[in-house]
């Protein structure tokens, strides 16, 4: 660790940009997958509440 | 449970929800291990210093695009030759997820570059190549938003994804037939990685927590995918019923 925070002031700020883009990547993929998860089933709920069923819904059902 | 099995997009779902907790929990282990050995296990390089590190990313970000291209040419496949419901569906939920690890090991690259060779870009073939494929990705999710309809995107997709699988084995073999900046492969050589253990371990444990992240990315994906189908789906079916007349439900293929 210690040799770890020793060298920072040499080319430090270029490992620091990789990882902070790679929080940012990961971050924004898994940002968009939940916003668009949750956007989705309430759309699903919407036409299911207006009486729109799927064909194997009915099937099941 | 079987390939048959998950083809029914129900059955699938409920698989997700079932190991979705399990994936969440094991993709944050293996990251909080990975970059645990990567700043404080793995010692810093004796020529390169610090910048060492930036390859606990850099590698498995590249090692991921062309897994997940390898991957989509096989969901292509699967989608040509077996129809299988879920084959586009997981090329296309790929399709976005291989942009961002090729933009990721492009970015993380260049950045390495800089103080290294000393120049952010070189247009040498493994460079070049590796950008060839960012535009191949572009390309396949700009294609899957060109058309509406998931079948005929999915055909035509599939095509080009597989026309694409000409660039995986001239990024490999890139460094080997073209004289590059770029090193040449030091872990799958056949005379064994040319790494320390104490580089190469922490480099396997972060390509392992990549590759869960990967997997779990990719589920979430499929999952909105199929959400996104049914929702389409059901507005034909309520399009279709408010105009009996109308040829829709003939366009309807549900998931």
């Amino acid at each position: 660790m210690d040799s770890f925070f020793a060298d920072l002031p040499r080319h430090a700020e270029y490992v620091a940009a990789v990882y902070l883009m790679a929080v940012a990547v990961f971050g924004g993929l898994l940002t968009v997958a939940l916003v668009v998860k949750k956007q989705r089933v309430k759309e699903l709920a919407e036409l299911e509440a207006a009486g729109i069923r799927r064909r194997s819904a009915k099937k099941q059902g | 449970m079987t390939l048959y099995d998950l083809a029914n997009p129900t059955r699938f779902l409920s698989l997700v929800e079932r190991i979705m907790p399990w994936l969440i929990g094991a993709t944050v282990l293996a990251l909080a291990t990975g970059l645990y050995m990567a700043f404080f296990y793995a010692p810093e390089d004796y020529q390169q210093g610090v910048t060492v590190r930036i390859m606990f990313v850099h590698v498995p970000s590249a090692w991921l695009a062309l897994l997940c291209y390898a991957m989509m040419a096989g969901s292509s496949i699967g989608t040509l030759v077996w129809k299988h419901p879920l084959a586009d569906v997981s090329a296309k939920a790929a399709a976005p997820l291989g942009a961002a690890f090729t933009f990721l090991a492009l970015f993380s690259g260049s950045i390495w570059a800089k103080p290294m060779w000393g120049t952010w870009w070189v247009w040498d073939a493994r460079l070049t190549s590796f950008l060839v494929l960012f535009i191949m990705y572009l390309g396949i999710i700009a294609l899957w938003r060109t058309m509406d309809d998931p079948i005929k995107a999915a055909k035509a997709n599939a095509i080009l994804t597989l026309v694409g699988v000409i660039n995986l084995p001239i990024i490999k073999f890139s460094v080997d037939w073209w004289n590059t900046l770029h090193q040449p492969a030091s872990v799958f050589r056949t005379d064994g990685p040319a790494l320390h253990s104490s580089i190469l371990v922490p480099l396997l444990v972060m390509a392992g927590a990549f590759t869960l992240f990967f997997i779990m990315m990719h589920l979430m994906f499929m999952r909105n995918e199929i959400y996104a189908r049914r929702i389409r789906a059901m507005r034909m079916r309520a399009a279709s019923a408010a105009q009996p007349h109308a040829n829709v439900t003939a366009q309807i293929r549900e998931v």
